[in-house]
Formats: structure tokens, sequence, C-alpha cells
């Protein structure tokens, strides 16, 4: 579904210049989840940024369901991957309404006011319709993520890009919607790439996970190997013990 | 091992904590003592974990009504102190150590400059020996290059440097009590455990009381020898292993943690209906 080969991201130029992502290649199959873990400045975000659309300065190549996309997106490309990000207050615009949150991609595409979509898209993620009508603040933080996973869901992308999707909610919000996102995964048949500092939501939600240091994958690691515990390099071992005290 | 000095050095007496003219609680009831030992607060947002730690600390907002049968810190009951009172008390006696390094540090003044400042004010040490004493307390908390790290700004530091520095901060007059809010939640998984060991050793060498905020069970399990579990401001259970867990909701924040060594295809959430249940009004 996503096949990556060779992508750089540089930042500055000359002698100012920060090699964010060095040279990665990896694939993802269709209705498969693929975490990325890594600590802050790994380049993982800039990783799916550049996956997304929203980095521009990459160079490689990037194809999605086999076809090649540029740094440049198209409407039809840009539906094929939609992004959820970390923090659900900084996320949704502070003065329109939910419903307007989630009525902007369609709008953005040219299909439509996309007023009657918003409502649907709210049962679905499990919240009341009437909340088309709130603003973000009256919300709290686990409902104003379900409602990034609506928006990121309104356009029906074949692959979601997750990035921290849980690490700004508390541990029993984090289940509620860690379980929306695997729902919604197994309903829709959708690829996941999943992007978090966490390990064991790694662990629980993917099928393969990519261990990622200073813009490389230093190891793989499979849902068998997370089970057993099983490392192949230091600083996944590192990881794995930093996570479960 | 010596033997660990039981005297409370903190006692809470029905503590009760209210905003304004909100009808409900913030805090209802809340009771328990900490002697020279680690003690944990663990629930959810808005459980009320965090206003306990702080209506301790005086540091509430004017509006919030803080009462309580006794709320008592070295035999002196707190909240008959004065402004001026608690102000020598705290960052001495009391220290509290915030979430995140980015907002509790100042950001025009040098790293140096703001340890020193806690030097001159709890330990009357002044000019070069107050920076000389931040350099070594930057030693303690092992940061690398401590003459380079006094000079940065909070900005240009990592996040769990500065936690390291808000540490050092902290435990540099040896306080007798540390209140630690959510230390390493804007951290990274693999610095937290190194700021949690740190912080650690350094309470158990000064022979201090600590209060271990988190929503996170397991970490706070690992290094607490009592957890308080809170819901809806009220104390549901206390617990000194996870094993014994009994309430409802202690049993469901455990299992809504995902653990990889036992793989599920749904984690189990709360049934808040059910846990409200339990709940005697």
């Amino acid at each position: 579904m996503i096949k990556v080969e060779n992508l750089d991201v540089v930042y500055g130029s000359k002698n100012a210049s920060n090699h964010v992502v060095r040279s990665v290649s990896f694939d993802v199959g269709r209705g498969e989840t693929l975490g990325i873990v890594g600590e802050s400045g790994c380049g993982k975000s800039t990783l799916l940024r550049s996956l997304a659309g929203l980095e521009r300065g990459w160079t490689g190549s990037i194809a999605f369901d086999g076809k090649p996309v540029g740094t440049a997106r198209s409407r039809e490309e840009l539906k094929l991957a939609q992004m959820v990000f970390q923090d659900p207050y900084g996320s949704l615009h502070p003065r329109h309404r939910i419903g307007t949150a989630l009525a902007e991609p369609l709008r953005a595409m040219g299909l439509g006011d996309g007023w009657s979509e918003a409502s649907r898209a709210l049962r679905q993620v499990g919240l009341p319709e009437h909340f088309a009508n709130r603003f973000p603040h009256e919300l709290s933080g686990g409902q104003r993520q379900r409602v990034a996973i609506a928006r990121a869901l309104i356009l029906s992308p074949p692959i979601l890009l997750l990035d921290e999707p849980t690490s700004a909610l508390d541990l029993s919000i984090q289940a509620e919607v860690l379980n929306l996102l695997a729902d919604q995964r197994e309903e829709r048949n959708l690829t996941y790439v999943l992007v978090s500092h966490d390990l064991s939501v790694i662990a629980h939600m993917c099928d393969r996970v990519l261990v990622m240091q200073n813009g490389i994958f230093v190891d793989e690691l499979t849902k068998a190997d997370l089970t057993e515990g099983v490392t192949h390099a230091a600083y996944s071992r590192e990881l794995f013990e930093a996570s479960f005290l | 091992m010596q033997d660990r000095d039981l005297t409370p050095i903190l006692s809470v007496q029905n503590l009760n904590v209210r905003f304004g003219r909100n009808a409900i609680a913030a805090v209802s009831n809340v009771s328990f003592d900490v002697a020279r030992e680690r003690i944990g607060i663990v629930g959810e947002s808005g459980s009320g974990k965090s206003t306990t730690g702080r209506a301790i600390m005086r540091l509430l907002p004017a509006r919030a009504n803080v009462v309580a049968d006794r709320l008592e810190f070295n035999g002196e009951p707190l909240l008959e102190k004065t402004e001026k009172e608690m102000g020598r008390l705290r960052g001495k006696d009391l220290a509290l150590i915030m979430q995140d390094p980015r907002y509790s540090l100042n950001p025009v003044l040098t790293i140096g400059r703001q340890i020193a400042e806690s030097a001159r004010l709890h330990l009357g040490l002044k000019g070069d020996g107050a920076m000389a004493h931040a350099r070594h307390m930057l030693e303690r908390v092992r940061i690398k290059d401590p003459d380079r790290v006094l000079k940065l700004y909070a900005h240009q530091i990592s996040g769990g440097m500065g936690q390291r520095v808000m540490i050092a901060m902290m435990l540099l007059a040896k306080p007798k009590l540390v209140i630690a809010d959510e230390p390493t939640s804007a951290l990274d998984v693999s610095v937290r455990k190194d700021v949690l060991v740190l912080l650690d050793e350094l309470v158990r060498e000064n022979n201090s009381g600590l209060i271990l905020i988190s929503h996170d069970i397991r970490m706070v399990a690992a290094f607490c020898e009592r957890i308080l579990v809170m819901y809806s401001g009220r104390i549901v259970e206390t617990l000194t292993n996870l094993e014994e867990a009994q309430h409802p909701y202690t049993k469901g924040l455990i299992a809504a943690m995902p653990d990889p060594r036992r793989p599920v295809r749904r984690l189990k959430v709360l049934d808040r209906a059910s846990i409200e249940a339990n709940i005697a009004p």
C-alpha cells in the first residue's frame, strides 16, 4: 500500500544543514499497521509529515497503492492519506464549530458543503450528533481526539497517518481511543502508520515496528518479538526496558 | 538498612477543596500521612490529585476554598500560616516539581542564575559561592557538562535536562517533603526512567518524604511504597502493590494499560456507571 525508497529530508543548507531523515526505505502492506518508535528528534514525525504531503523538502520516492506521489500533491493523491495529530487542543480551530471542522476537508476537496456528512462522521466515532454545534473548548481531550479521527476519516482515505495520537491523553482515555482506531481499521480495512515514543502503545496496535534513531531505522521488530521481549539492537533494548518500569 | 523515621512529616485529615461557588468539591475528605517515605497519588485528569498537591503547597488561587480538620507539616498547621511564612517554607522544606520544565523555568534567566538564586535564598550563600553550589548541584543530577549548562537559557536545553535542572533546584535545600506533580509526563519514555531514578536516589539520600502524583499507575507502583488512588476528589483505595487492587476503578485503570507481554485485541475501558455506583456519596 505504501512504498518508500531512499527518503531523505534535510533542513537548512551547506554548513548549517541538518540531515533529519537519512535515506530510509520501507513498505507497508494493505491493512497492515506499521509502528515507528523513537525519541524526540529522531525524525519520526518528519517522516510521517513527508508521507502526508505536509513536508515539501524531501527527496527519494514515495508511492501509495503502486502510484508514485510527488512533493506537491493533487486532490486525488491527498485523499489517499490523512493525518491525525498529537495534540487535539492544537489541531482544531478554536473558533470553528466541530461541524465546520469536520466539513472542512470535504469543502477543500470540492465535494459540497459537507454538513450532512459531519453528523454521520460524529456517530461513527461514538459521539452524539449535536456535538457538531459545539466549539472545541466544550469538549474533553478524548472527545477532541475522536473529532480529529472523524475528520481524518471523512474523506474515506485508505491510509491513516497517526502522529502520537494518544500521548496527550490519560491512560484510561487512551484505551478508548486505541479501541476506536482498532475498530475503524477492521471496519474499513485501513492501513495505519503509527508514530509514537511509547513502545507499549505501538506494541498493542502494530503488526510490525521499526525503531528509529538519528534519522535511520536501527531495528525491526515483529509482534512475536514484542510479546517475547526480543530485540536485535542495543538501542531498542534500551527503549524496551525504559517502557516497562 | 537503618530504621526509617515513621513520624509523619505531613498529616492531612479531611481535606476539602471547593472552587468558587461550585457545587462539586474538587477534593473531598482526603486524609493521609506522609513520613520519610515515598507515596504515590494516582488518578485521571480531574480526579483532584494535583489540587491536593497544590493545596498542601498553598498554591491554589484565592477563589479556592480549602478546609481541613488537620493539615500539618512538621507539626505546624499549614492553613494558619501567613503568605510570608509560606514563602519561607516553599522551596526550603517543601518543594514542588511541576510537569513541564519549559513552563516552570524562568525563560529570561540563565540556568546558573536560577539555581544560584535558590542557593542564595535557602542556604544563605552569596555570589560565587552560590554559583559554585549551582554547579555542584548540576553535577549531582548527572549533567555532563555543568559549566556550559550554567550559561544556557531554558529554551536551549532538552526537556529531560530541564527536568534535571528543576530537580537540582528543588532538592538543593534538602527539603523535608518533595511533591512531584507528573514530573515525567512531558518527557520521552527513554529519559523518563533516568529522571525518576535520579529523583528517587536524591530523595533517599536527603531522607525526605516524596509524594509522586501521576496518572501512570504502573510507574507509580514501581517507585512508591504506598499508592493512593483518587477518583472524583476522593481516595477510593490505598495500595502497597498493584496485585491487591480491589476497587473497580483501580482495576479498570490497570486493565486500560496496553501490555505487549499480554496482547489483547481490544483494551478494557472504564465502566464509569459501575464505578459511580460503587462510591458512596
